[in-house]
């Protein structure tokens, strides 16, 4: 069978990744044109799920960096 | 009208006939007890049938209403999907397992009481395990077994609270029960109940023994036992608030581990623990909107989460490689697959035009509907937290990240058709999600399309990924590693070795000495005493004696020698076993000596 190869080529990578920022870009444009119906006053905010989700995210990879400190062992653990 | 056979029946008692069908024929009867199921529900009028008397109780086998229906027919959905994704496999006792399996968690869906309920949530156990056991490594054989009892277990808990609630009640009825109304019973329904639905801290079984089942066998498990015990709740605890917190909570932990987990379907684990959060959670709340939202959920999640399992099978079948630190660049070989992970990625996600995002937001929205605020919190996290882990990480190190140099294919056509399937239906509710929300238990007025969640949505997601792009780019996200993560099991799994290391040290020595005592010393004490008791007591006291002079260095000892020598040569019988050891004697003398203080103190 053919093989793929369309992300070998850094061209093509750096391509991806302009599409994906220029989403970005064109998300936080469109955000303060919509008609919003928030449950919650801070729903209502300019760029707010935008805020919480990268907050999320990098806050998430901070807890599991923690977490694996506490709970990492070898992968024979149970196994002794 | 009565329909002929209850669905349950269809399926266990298919079962049996599989290893008398060959070839083709074989496959078309797999697929055949699925879908005879799915017609024999469609169209079934709402009504309580199959009823047989027992020992004085009513057992219901089918009580069909809209909240038993919406779970059967995607039941039987996933178990035709299923089938399909298995007909590869030569292995008859798979393939029963995983019929009989799907029958049970059908007989549990139609279940009209708690004793019929019982009954098929203990054969779902036991018929499981066999998709576990039938990968026949070491690990899936020891993961089986772990699986198999804390299944067990559950159910014995199960069945406690269910005779506590009948005695207290006087009757099986499968129905409303709530917290709290019935005391301790309705606790250990709970916690019965808990256990095959992962609710935290009961969860552990599930990341345990779902990586170790076969590449087919996990496809039906990650659908049925979890969902069904959803659907249980749903009847049995809706409106518990304290459900609603133990979800969102879980809707949070399990992506963490998801995050440092290595074995890519212990990552799906994970997730589908997550993703039942969400609806413990909008039973918690119990409104129709969150009820609705978890039936959804329950349904496109099986939906999604099978097709993630199902592409993950794949690359385990093809590649025999399941962990990130061995995978990666599949998509140049396995492009098809790639797609359909894809899509079930942005599924879980609730990606708009994907089914996660019609079925999920229902629950959130029922959280701020209840002013839940924290609750509402929570959710949203892990909203953005499932795409990282489940939506992005999964395909990312599967089949991008760098290349790990493996070359296969995609799989056989049977696996590729039933990918394809459940990627339609999942882009297909995602965009048309009508059909599923008429089959929903409460008539539905809710819009997922609108300006607002939608931007919110993607906005949600696109810069949680954007913070894993820098967080990859920097070199910060925390790098595949093998190794074991400690959860919960850990309590059970080294209580075990403890439990075993007190069973064969201190009891054992126990029962060792008892036996001495009990089969050794009292008989041989009892048989000299029976030939001349003067004689023994004359030869106990000499030997005591004897040892006190020899202590004292006395002359007498010579004299107490020739005097036990004589008593215990005129003993009828050998004295063969008699004998105070030094040791013995100075534990006596301590003891004695100790009660002779105890006893002057009482005075």
């Amino acid at each position: 069978m053919k093989e793929l190869g369309f992300l070998d080529s850094p061209e093509n990578r750096k391509k991806v990744r302009k599409y994906f920022f220029m989403a970005l870009g064109g998300l936080l444009l469109i955000d303060p044109f919509i008609d919003k119906h928030p449950e919650f006053l801070w729903e209502g905010a300019p760029f707010f799920y935008a805020v919480y989700g990268f907050a999320a995210c990098v806050s998430l990879i901070f807890i599991a960096k923690v977490l694996r400190l506490i709970v990492r062992r070898d992968k024979d653990y149970y196994r002794k | 009208m009565m329909q002929a056979i209850p669905p349950a029946a269809v399926l266990i008692f298919g079962a049996m006939a599989v290893p008398f069908w060959k070839g083709r024929v074989k496959s078309a009867y797999l697929l055949f007890l699925p879908a005879a199921v799915l017609i024999d529900l469609m169209g079934m009028p709402e009504g309580n049938y199959w009823i047989i008397e027992f020992l004085g109780y009513e057992l219901i086998f089918g009580r069909i209403d809209k909240l038993s229906l919406v779970f059967g027919y995607i039941f039987a959905l996933i178990t035709f999907i299923g089938m399909i994704f298995a007909l590869h496999v030569k292995d008859d006792l798979q393939h029963m397992a995983a019929c009989v399996y799907a029958g049970s968690a059908l007989g549990v869906t139609f279940a009209g009481d708690l004793l019929t309920l019982y009954i098929f949530w203990e054969i779902m156990a036991l018929s499981s395990v066999f998709l576990v056991w039938s990968r026949k490594t070491e690990e899936s054989l020891r993961a089986g077994w772990r699986y198999l009892l804390v299944h067990l277990v559950g159910g014995l808990v199960l069945l406690a609270g269910i005779l506590m609630y009948v005695a207290e009640t006087g009757s099986p009825e499968f129905a409303y029960i709530g917290l709290g109304k019935y005391g301790i019973a309705s606790y250990l329904i709970l916690i019965g109940f808990a256990v095959n639905a992962g609710l935290f801290p009961l969860h552990p079984w599930l990341p345990d023994a779902y990586p170790e089942a076969t590449a087919t066998g996990a496809v039906f498990m990650s659908a049925l036992t979890t969902k069904s015990a959803v659907y249980v709740l749903a009847r049995t605890f809706p409106g518990s608030i304290e459900l609603a917190w133990i979800g969102a909570f879980m809707t949070c932990f399990p992506i963490f581990y998801a995050v440092i987990a290595n074995d890519m379907r212990r990552v799906l684990a994970y997730s589908l623990l997550n993703q039942v959060g969400f609806m413990i959670c909008g039973i918690g709340i119990g409104t129709p909107l969150a009820i609705n939202g978890a039936a959804a959920h329950a349904f496109c999640h099986i939906l999604y989460k099978a097709l993630l399992f199902m592409s993950m099978g794949s690359v385990l079948h093809m590649t025999g490689k399941i962990r990130a630190t061995d995978l990666g660049g599949l998509y140049k070989t396995m492009p098809f697959t790639c797609l359909c992970c894809m899509i079930g990625a942005a599924s879980i996600s609730a990606f708009p035009l994907f089914s996660g995002f019609t079925s999920k937001a229902m629950t959130i929205s029922a959280a701020a509907h209840e002013n839940r605020v924290v609750i509402w919190f929570f959710l949203q996290f892990a909203s953005a937290g499932v795409f990282h882990h489940a939506g992005i990480k999964v395909p990312f190190f599967t089949f991008f990240g760098h290349d790990s140099g493996i070359r296969t294919s995609d799989p056989p056509l049977n696996m590729r058709l039933a990918m394809g399937t459940a990627a339609f239906l999942c882009i297909f509710l995602g965009v048309y999600p009508q059909p599923l929300y008429q089959l929903l238990p409460y008539p539905v007025d809710y819009v997922p399309y609108s300006a607002f969640h939608v931007i919110g949505m993607l906005e949600l997601l696109m810069f949680g990924a954007l913070a894993f792009t820098l967080l990859i780019l920097s070199g910060f996200y925390p790098p595949e590693m093998r190794a074991v993560n400690l959860d919960t099991d850990w309590f059970y799994r080294k209580g075990a070795d403890a439990f075993m290391w007190f069973v064969n040290r201190p009891m054992a020595w126990v029962g060792r000495l008892l036996r001495k005592i009990g089969f050794d010393y009292m008989p041989r004490f009892f048989i000299l005493m029976s030939k001349d008791p003067m004689g023994v007591i004359l030869v106990v006291k000499d030997s005591i004696l004897l040892q006190i002079f020899k202590l004292s260095e006395s002359d007498f000892v010579s004299e107490v020698e020739q005097r036990l020598a004589k008593h215990k040569k005129s003993y009828p019988a050998p004295f063969r076993y008699w004998g105070l050891g030094p040791a013995v004697f100075w534990v006596i003398l301590l003891l004695s000596f100790y009660l002779a203080v105890v006893l002057n103190q009482s005075d």
